[in-house]
C-alpha cells in the first residue's frame, strides 16, 4: 500500500514510454531537468512550474540554537534554505479534489487563495 | 525562472530535439511526481531531494475576521525536503550576508 518509491528510473521509464527516445537519452533529460532547476535555484531564482508548486531560496539569519545532548548553545550561521509551496491543483489532487465537484465546505477553504 | 523558461532552456542544450518534446518530457516528469504523491507514494531523488505526503490531523481552527470556531477536516499535504547535495550547493557560494 503505502511505502512505496518512486526514484529517477521511474521518471526516466515514464519519458522513455511517453517519448520513444532510448532509455539513456531518457535518463539523461530526467537529469538535466533536475539540475537545471537546481541550477537556478542555487543562482537565488525562485522556479515556478504551473499546477505543481514553486521552489524558492529563503535566506535565514543567524540563530542561537543548542546542542540537545549537551544543553550547549551553539550558533547557527545564517544559511539559504529552499523551500517548496505546492500549488493548489497539487493540494487538491492529494486529497481526491476534483475541479468541479468542490464540496460546500471545500469550496470556502479555497477562496482565499 | 517559469515552466515555460525552463523548457527554453533545455530546448537551447538539447538542438536536436523539437520544442514540444520538451514540453512533453517537462510534463511527464511532473505528472509523474503529481501521481505518485496523488498515491501517497513517495517520490525521491537523491543530490536533489525528496517528495512525501504528510497528514494533518483533524482541527479546529478559527476565522480570524470573526473569531467562529471552524472545524478543519484531516487532510494530507504534500512535503519537500531538500537532498543533501543541493543543500550545500546552496550554502556553497559566500553568503549574501558578505558585503559586496
Amino acid at each position: 500500500m503505502t511505502g512505496k518509491t518512486v526514484t529517477r528510473v521511474q521518471l526516466s521509464e515514464a519519458v522513455y514510454q511517453e517519448m520513444g527516445l532510448s532509455r539513456n537519452e531518457s535518463a539523461d533529460l530526467v537529469e538535466l531537468v533536475l539540475s537545471e532547476i537546481g541550477k537556478s535555484l542555487v543562482g537565488g531564482e525562485t522556479v515556478k512550474i504551473s499546477s505543481f508548486g514553486s521552489f524558492y531560496v529563503r535566506e535565514k539569519g543567524q540563530r542561537i540554537g543548542r546542542n540537545p545532548k549537551t544543553g550547549e548553545e551553539v550558533p547557527i550561521l545564517p544559511r539559504r534554505v529552499l523551500v517548496f509551496r505546492p500549488s493548489h491543483v497539487l493540494k487538491d489532487r492529494i486529497n481526491g479534489v476534483s475541479i468541479d465537484s468542490a464540496s460546500t465546505d471545500g469550496s470556502s477553504a479555497a477562496a482565499d487563495s | 525562472m517559469v515552466k515555460s523558461e525552463l523548457i527554453a532552456r533545455l530546448a537551447e542544450l538539447n538542438p536536436h530535439l523539437y520544442q514540444r518534446d520538451i514540453e512533453r518530457i517537462v510534463a511527464t516528469i511532473f505528472e509523474e511526481i503529481s501521481a505518485a504523491l496523488a498515491r501517497r507514494d513517495r517520490v525521491e531523488l537523491r543530490g536533489f531531494g525528496a517528495f512525501s505526503v504528510k497528514r494533518r490531523a483533524a482541527r479546529t481552527a478559527r476565522n480570524p475576521r470573526t473569531g467562529a470556531a471552524v472545524q478543519v477536516k484531516a487532510k494530507h499535504v504534500p512535503f519537500f525536503k531538500t537532498g543533501k547535495e543541493l543543500r550545500l550547493a546552496l550554502n556553497a557560494e559566500t553568503p549574501a550576508g558578505n558585503a559586496s
